[in-house]
Formats: C-alpha cells, sequence, structure tokens
C-alpha cells in the first residue's frame, strides 16, 4: 500500500515535471540574442522543478483526512439547485438590517469609496437586468450594453434636446430600453438561442458604432454632457443653473460637492432595492416560472401552451429596461457620457457578474457584481493583470462550481387546508386496483 | 353530442420525398381511450406530432369538436404571428412526451404551475403588489396542482425537484402537468416505456381512472399490448404510414392484416 502510493507519486511527479520542461523549454530556456539563441536551459529546470514541488505539495495534502475533506466539499454541490422546506426562518431582519446599513452608507464613507459604492450598485442593476434574460430566461445576451448606453444618452441627449430632467428621463428610459429591447428581439425570438447571441452581439456594436459616427447628433466620440440632478427644483451646483434654486442655499448650509453624490447614491440604492423585490417576485410569479420553464425546455412549454414567443419577449423587455435604468444613474453619476465607455468588454462583465453569481440567483449576481466592482479598486497596483486574473477566475469557477457562488433555492408550496385532507385518495383505493 | 372529439380526416404527412403518413383517417371518441399501434416506424409519432401542433399535415384535416363547433388544428398552427403549437394546447389538446421533458430543476408543484399559466394571474403588476386577485389565482393554482399529485399519487413529492424523481413518477408528473392545462384531450405518447410491470399496472389505472372518474378521453400511442388490449376501447393500427386496422381491440387483435404486420407472412401467403 505504501509502496503503491509512493510509486503513484513519483509517477505523477516525473510527469509533471516533463511536461512543464517542455513548455518551459522554449519560453525561457532560449533566450533571443540578436540573431542567435542564447542556451538557458537551466532557468527551465529549475522552474519545472517548482511546478513539479508544488504538484507533489498538492497530491500529499490530498493524501491527509483534511485535504479529502476540502475536495469533497469542493465537489460534491450535485446540481446546486435544491427546493425550500417552507420552515426557513425569514431573513427579513438581515433584509432589514442590510437596508437600513446602506442607507445610513453616505454619513461613514469618504466621497471615493461613496463613488465606487455607487458604481457597484450600478452594475447590480446591470446585473439584475442581464439575469432576468440570462439567468431566467436563459437567452444568451451578448449586447447587453447597448440598452445601457440607451439609458445614459437618454439623458444627456434628452436635456440637450428635449429638455429632459433626471426624473423624467429615469421614467422613460426603462420604456425606451424596453422598447429597443422589442425591437431587436421579435425578429429573431423564434430562432435558435445563437442566433440571439450573434444578433444582439450585432447591436451592441451598431449602438456604440452610431454614437461614435453621428457627430452632429449625439456629439461623436467627444461625448455629451449630463445636467446635475435636481430635487424636488433645489439644485445641487453652487449656482442654480435650470432655472432653480441651489441645495444649500436653501437650508441655509455651506456648499459641498458631496452632496450630489449623496443623492445620486440614496436614489440609487433605493431603486436596487425595488429591482431586487421585483425579481424576487417574478421568481414565484407565473410569469417568472414561465421563462425558468422556457430555460428548461422549450418543447415542453409550448406544449402546455405557453406562448414561447411572446414569453421570451417580456423576459429581454424587461432585462433591457432594467440596463435601461441603470444607463441613467450611470450619466448622472458621471456628468458625461461618451461611446468609449459602452464597448464589448462592458457587456462581457455583465456577462461575467452573471455567471460568476449562479445563473437565476438574484443574491449570487449581487454578491458578484459587489466584487467585481470593489475588487478592481482594492487591486489598483496590479492593474495591468485585472483581466488575467479575472479570466483566471472565471476558469476555477467553471471547474469547481460550474454553478456558480451562490445556490439556487426553490421555492415550496402547500396546498391551503381544505383540500389537503379531503382529495389525497389513495391510489389503492380505485376500484381498478383489484385486476 | 355524438360527433367525434377528434375527427382525422385524410392526413397526409411528407417530409421532402418520404410520406410518413398516407391518407390517415380516424376518429377518437369522447370519454374512451383510443390507442394507436404499429410496428416502429409505421408513423405513429409523426400522426401524433399532427394533432398536437408540432408538425403541420401536408393534406388532410384535424377537427376538433369542442365546445365552439369544429376547430380546424392546423389552421391554429399558420394564424400569422401569434400561431403556433401553443395554440392547439389552449384549444384542449395536451400532451405527453415519448422521452420525458419535465422542468427538471423546476420543483414538482412549480412544474404543474406553469402548466395552468392560462387560469393564474400573469400580470405583472398584480403580481409583485400581492394583489388579492393575484393571491386567490395561485392559490387555487397551487390546491389543483395538489389535486392532480393527489390523483397520480405523488404528494409527498411535490416539493421535490422534478429531475430528482425515480422515473415511473416522472412519466406519472408528466400526465398530472397535462391535465393541469385543463384539456378535453390528452394525448400520451408511449407512456409505459421503461416502466416495470407493476408500474405498468399503476399507470393502466390512472389512465382508467382518468375516463372512468373524470371523464377524460385519452389517445394513446403504446407498445406494450397488455396494456392496449386492458385499458382501449378504441384501437387504430397504423403500418407504414397507413390505417391497416380500425376497431374494438377484440377486432383488431383477430384480424389477419395486423397480425401480418406484427408479425410477418411467409412469401406463400403474401402471393395468395
Amino acid at each position: 500500500m505504501e509502496q503503491n502510493r509512493f510509486l503513484t507519486l513519483l509517477k505523477q511527479a516525473l510527469l509533471t515535471f516533463t511536461v512543464s520542461l517542455v513548455l518551459f523549454g522554449p519560453i525561457s530556456g532560449l533566450v533571443l540574442d540578436g540573431f542567435s539563441f542564447r542556451n538557458e536551459l537551466t532557468r527551465a529546470v529549475l522552474l519545472a522543478a517548482i511546478v513539479t514541488a508544488g504538484r507533489i505539495a498538492l497530491s500529499l495534502v490530498g493524501m491527509t483526512a483534511f485535504g479529502r475533506s476540502i475536495a469533497g466539499k469542493a465537489a460534491g454541490n450535485g446540481s446546486g439547485v435544491t427546493v425550500m422546506t417552507g420552515r426557513e426562518k425569514s431573513p427579513v431582519l438581515i433584509l432589514a438590517l442590510i437596508f437600513v446599513a446602506g442607507l445610513a452608507l453616505p454619513f461613514f464613507a469618504d466621497k471615493y469609496f461613496l463613488g465606487i459604492a455607487i458604481l457597484a450598485l450600478i452594475y447590480c442593476l446591470l446585473g439584475l437586468g442581464l439575469n432576468i434574460v440570462v439567468g431566467l430566461a436563459g437567452l444568451l445576451d451578448l449586447g447587453f450594453v447597448a440598452f445601457y448606453a440607451v439609458g445614459a444618452y437618454l439623458l444627456a441627449l434628452g436635456a440637450q434636446y428635449l429638455g429632459l430632467g433626471f426624473w423624467s428621463a429615469l421614467v422613460i428610459a426603462p420604456f425606451l430600453a424596453g422598447l429597443c429591447g422589442m425591437v431587436l428581439a421579435f425578429p429573431v425570438l423564434k430562432m435558435h438561442g445563437d442566433y440571439l447571441a450573434i444578433v444582439t452581439l450585432g447591436f451592441g456594436e451598431i449602438i456604440r458604432l452610431v454614437l461614435n459616427n453621428w457627430l452632429e447628433f449625439t456629439g461623436g466620440p467627444n461625448g455629451a454632457p449630463v445636467p446635475t440632478p435636481t430635487f424636488f427644483g433645489l439644485e445641487f451646483t453652487r449656482t442654480a443653473k435650470q432655472g432653480g434654486v441651489p441645495l444649500h442655499d436653501y437650508f441655509g448650509i455651506a456648499y459641498s460637492a458631496d452632496y450630489k453624490f449623496w443623492f445620486i447614491y440614496t436614489v440609487l440604492f433605493l431603486v436596487v432595492c425595488l429591482v431586487v423585490y421585483a425579481v424576487e417576485r417574478l421568481r414565484v410569479m407565473p410569469l417568472g416560472r414561465m421563462w425558468e420553464a422556457l430555460r428548461e425546455d422549450e418543447i415542453a412549454c409550448r406544449s402546455l401552451g405557453v406562448n414561447h414567443v411572446f414569453t421570451k419577449l417580456t423576459a429581454f423587455m424587461l432585462g433591457a429596461s432594467t440596463g435601461g435604468l441603470a444607463g441613467v444613474f450611470f450619466a448622472v453619476h458621471q456628468g458625461f457620457v461618451n461611446p468609449t465607455s459602452f464597448t464589448f468588454f462592458e457587456s462581457a462583465l455583465i456577462l461575467a457578474i452573471v455567471v460568476l453569481g449562479g445563473l437565476g440567483s438574484t443574491v449570487g449576481v449581487i454578491a458578484a457584481a459587489l466584487v467585481l466592482t470593489i475588487l478592481p479598486e482594492l487591486l489598483r497596483d496590479f492593474a495591468e493583470y485585472r483581466v488575467l486574473i479575472f479570466g483566471v477566475l472565471m476558469v476555477v469557477m467553471m471547474i469547481w462550481k460550474p454553478r456558480g457562488l451562490v445556490r439556487i433555492q426553490r421555492p415550496a408550496f402547500f396546498p391551503s387546508t381544505a383540500v389537503k385532507d379531503s382529495d389525497t385518495a389513495p391510489l389503492a383505493a380505485s376500484p381498478e386496483a383489484a385486476r | 353530442m355524438t360527433a367525434p372529439l377528434l375527427d382525422v380526416r385524410d392526413v397526409t404527412m411528407r417530409f421532402g420525398g418520404i410520406v410518413a403518413n398516407r391518407n390517415v383517417s380516424f376518429c377518437v371518441e369522447r370519454g374512451g381511450v383510443t390507442a394507436l399501434i404499429g410496428p416502429n416506424g409505421a408513423g405513429k409519432t409523426t400522426m401524433f406530432n399532427c394533432i398536437t401542433g408540432f408538425y403541420r399535415a401536408s393534406e388532410g384535416q384535424i377537427l376538433l369538436n369542442g365546445r365552439e363547433g369544429p376547430q380546424d388544428i392546423g389552421a391554429l398552427m399558420t394564424k400569422p404571428i401569434t400561431g403556433g403549437s401553443h395554440l392547439v394546447t389552449r384549444a384542449g389538446i395536451a400532451r405527453t412526451f415519448q422521452n420525458i421533458r419535465l422542468f427538471k430543476e423546476m420543483s414538482v408543484v412549480e412544474n404543474l404551475l406553469v402548466a395552468q399559466h392560462l387560469v393564474t394571474a400573469n400580470n405583472l403588476v398584480s403580481g409583485i403588489f400581492r394583489t388579492p386577485a393575484f393571491r386567490r389565482a395561485e392559490r387555487e393554482a397551487i390546491d389543483r396542482a395538489y389535486h392532480w399529485l393527489g390523483e397520480m399519487n405523488l404528494v409527498e413529492d411535490a416539493n421535490r425537484l422534478a429531475g430528482e424523481l425515480p422515473y415511473g413518477r416522472q412519466r406519472r408528473l408528466e400526465i398530472a402537468r397535462a391535465m393541469c392545462t385543463g384539456p378535453k384531450l390528452i394525448c400520451l405518447d408511449e407512456p409505459a416505456a421503461g416502466l416495470n410491470p407493476s408500474e405498468t399496472r399503476e399507470l393502466s389505472e390512472v389512465i382508467q381512472r382518468l375516463c372512468s372518474e373524470h371523464g377524460q378521453t385519452v389517445l394513446v400511442i403504446e407498445h406494450d399490448m397488455g396494456l392496449v388490449m386492458r385499458i382501449s376501447n378504441h384501437v387504430v393500427v397504423l403500418d407504414h404510414g397507413e390505417v391497416i386496422s380500425d376497431g374494438t381491440p377484440e377486432h383488431v387483435a383477430n384480424d389477419p392484416a395486423v397480425i401480418a404486420a406484427y408479425l410477418g407472412v411467409s412469401e406463400e401467403e403474401v402471393e395468395a
């Protein structure tokens, strides 16, 4: 037994050493020097030795009971979906606590941190919107950023041409973005999912290119300014620019640029709470159930009389609306929009949030959005490696937790008591049982 | 009302040059079990897909005689924009699948709730604000789901994932789900495939109870002859896409054409 284990370890080590030597040999063992090579094979051997040592250490840890329990925990998550028992404690207390803490944040955080928090909440909103489309309805959308841009540019251009303010844009943006979603998706929703991914990818690029090139209307790469928000006619600038009264004059307090961010943060936080509530409700509503059923099996859905095109369309439109909402906040927070904020990388980031959080899980999406926006800020020193770390994280996640960080829990349903007593006659009581 | 519930008239189904069904005509009587049998590749499932609205028949008519008079299944499918197979279910034909198609990662009750989407309050606003009408509709839907779970003997599995259930229970859950749409006609595609003898017996009891207690009309495709002979009132035999026999189980069982199709005949008999 002991001998056997030693032999496998030796085999593993030898294999690892050979493979890493083959890999490292050409990469770091041969150094280009003018028109010839310099031989630095010792470096390659050293690197391979380090990798092999790491491999042996991993195997040794895996042999101990502790290591095995860790591996078991990582692998033994099954499908990752469970049904609630109906006896869970109500999370109201925790939610209330988070709500109060969220509202109180501006009083404790400095301006820099508040800026990050606003960004994180915007990504929460985007993640929640895309989660409806990808997580619940199972439609792959690679151009979600287009709806984000629609919302942002609605405020910027609406203020410029129509005199729209922050609040009216906040109301109109979901409808406009939803309309764009409908126009885009209606022709392709009858087709298979892959086509939709390509069409949305194209749509995202089209929106960006139009914004970039339509100089007279959108300002092109120079972008467009966004007016500061107002609150019942009170303005957040030092002197009133939109015909209202500056906030600090009205209350007779000293001017501070922070008030604007406090205001944006508070409104954004309340909107995110509302969206979270709506999405959580959707999961126990017929519409949300139909989305999830469509994701599971479209043919079965059709056999049950579900209009699959219409149902997908609602998912797509609601997702787009949420994206539009996020765009308005982004624009008002930045005070300026230009097309470079709406590249494909942004779409990919939002998709990563949804996948990382666990498709369909609201808590997971919020957690992933917070992590993926706050982490890069904390890792400013490693700015160049951000995308690399990001990629490694995704690969690791797909191997160990393909269903995302948070396990999805399905709601439990119980009959009203009247039916429970009368209608559950056992099958054996039927007259045909005797045959 | 003496008109049959479902009237299939001269239906031909072509896939390019291949004729899967040729001039198939039969009726499904109200409140009985009609079985569609035939050797493999006889065109049974194709016929089924035509009836349940997954294929549009190339020629002929499939009429469902509902309360509002006869309705052509094919016309429902080709309706512009809103048309499609979901309208066939809404007209009153529900089906199950040969290879079970449940929503595996949803709970058993949720599977049944999805099927009731026509009677629940689907309005976005009413659902988010939990209006009384929404709650009443949800409660009724859940009670109806539990009623059918009770009928299918599945109540203890109500809050499990559908994909976790044993195979036989998944079969029964699929029937329960189809029943939740409130169909006039339920079409079962090989319901006994993969079941053991005791599960098959249980299934035949379930089907008979659907007819006797709920007055449900059933159309079934099945290879298990014991089950077919036991439960059906009317048997239609297909071979090479054509109806070769149509009548009571006894009539069909003694029909030489059917015996020939299933067992094959020797050369002399064919020439003679």
